[in-house]
């Protein structure tokens, strides 16, 4: 599938109708989404027929877009049952399989290394403090080959510091820097629109641990 | 819910030690038909817990697994289709996941387990 075609596609999906603050739902755009994932498998092969989880996937963006690259198994993932519904809607409405599980990532149990890649557009930590990396331990605890995460540029040395010294990851990367769009949600947000910058990083887990 | 799936999820209470893998209750089961991917199955056959599927896919009403299985017979085309039907056609689509040492319940419907703990679980 070609990049603009994943794009469009994934820009069709329905987004939240009442976006929960606490738990910092933002969606994410079809523009980051479809690049990520078309990173992840033009770049390093970490998507078509794997096994990939979603995780805190709100509305199912990029796991939907992982499935459209020809995951074989995707579970989305999320704390919140209104998203899940949407969610499983959007799968449903592009005809794909995929999974479901409501969850609070930070207390996850996974058997076994059946997970190879996690795809994530964590909650920055804006709210509660520390969120993103919470995620990041989870995920890298999950996976077998690979975690890709977006986290805000200005927090990059503080990412790669606690990736490689807390959450076992063996390497860290910054693959790029997006535009991440911030559309006027919340009654305290003050301009109608504004983008910070995110990086889109590739870990890779210790195996074995 | 597929049996993937369920092969990898563990009950997530604090102080469980024995939470895998988690017992079935049945309300409903349907069957989504999925494309036949021979080196996809092979791969995972060596990542997930087989007595775990066997048993769930029984108590799902199927009962075409062999009790034990080893890498050998991922050559031979009829078991490979049963591991797959078993795997990734079965989900549940109403039930209950069963802690196997505590006994707490989790309930799944329209084929979402629902994890999420009480306070006092975490």
């Amino acid at each position: 599938m070609k990049l603009k075609q994943l794009e469009g596609l994934l820009g069709s999906l329905e987004q939240f109708y009442n976006p929960k603050i606490e738990l910092e739902q933002y969606p994410t755009g079809s523009h980051i989404a479809s690049r990520m994932l078309y990173t992840a498998e033009n770049s390093f092969g970490d998507v078509t027929n794997k096994v990939v989880a979603d995780f805190g996937c709100g509305c199912g963006t990029l796991g939907i877009a992982a499935a459209l690259l020809g995951a074989q198994h995707v579970v989305g993932l999320d704390i919140d049952a209104e998203s899940l519904e949407i969610a499983s809607e959007n799968a449903d409405e592009l005809e794909l399989d995929m999974e479901f599980v409501q969850c609070d990532i930070r207390n996850l149990r996974w058997e076994g290394q059946i997970i190879d890649t996690v795809v994530m557009n964590p909650p920055f930590g804006t709210r509660r403090k520390g969120a993103d990396m919470d995620f990041l331990c989870v995920a890298l605890k999950v996976a077998s080959e690979a975690v890709y995460s977006l986290h805000k540029t200005t927090t990059r040395e503080h990412v790669r510091r606690t990736a490689l010294r807390d959450c076992h990851a063996s390497s860290a990367e910054v693959l790029c820097e997006l535009r991440y769009d911030v559309p006027h949600l919340y009654k305290f947000h003050k301009k109608k629109e504004v983008d910070i910058a995110v990086d889109l990083w590739r870990f890779v887990p210790k195996k074995n641990q | 819910m597929r049996l993937l799936t369920h092969n990898m999820l563990s009950s997530n209470i604090k102080g469980v030690t024995n939470g895998f893998p988690l017992r079935i209750e049945v309300e409903k089961v349907v069957e989504k038909s999925v494309d036949f991917n021979p080196d996809f199955l092979k791969n995972m056959f060596a990542k997930i817990e087989y007595k775990a599927l066997v048993e769930a896919s029984r108590i799902m009403g199927y009962a075409e697994l062999p009790d034990h299985a080893e890498p050998s017979m991922l050559e031979s085309d009829d078991f490979l289709r049963k591991f797959h039907h078993a795997l990734m056609e079965l989900h549940l689509e109403e039930g209950t996941l069963v802690c196997p040492e505590t006994g707490r319940r989790f309930p799944v419907n329209k084929g979402v387990p629902n994890m999420l703990l009480h306070e006092d679980e975490v």
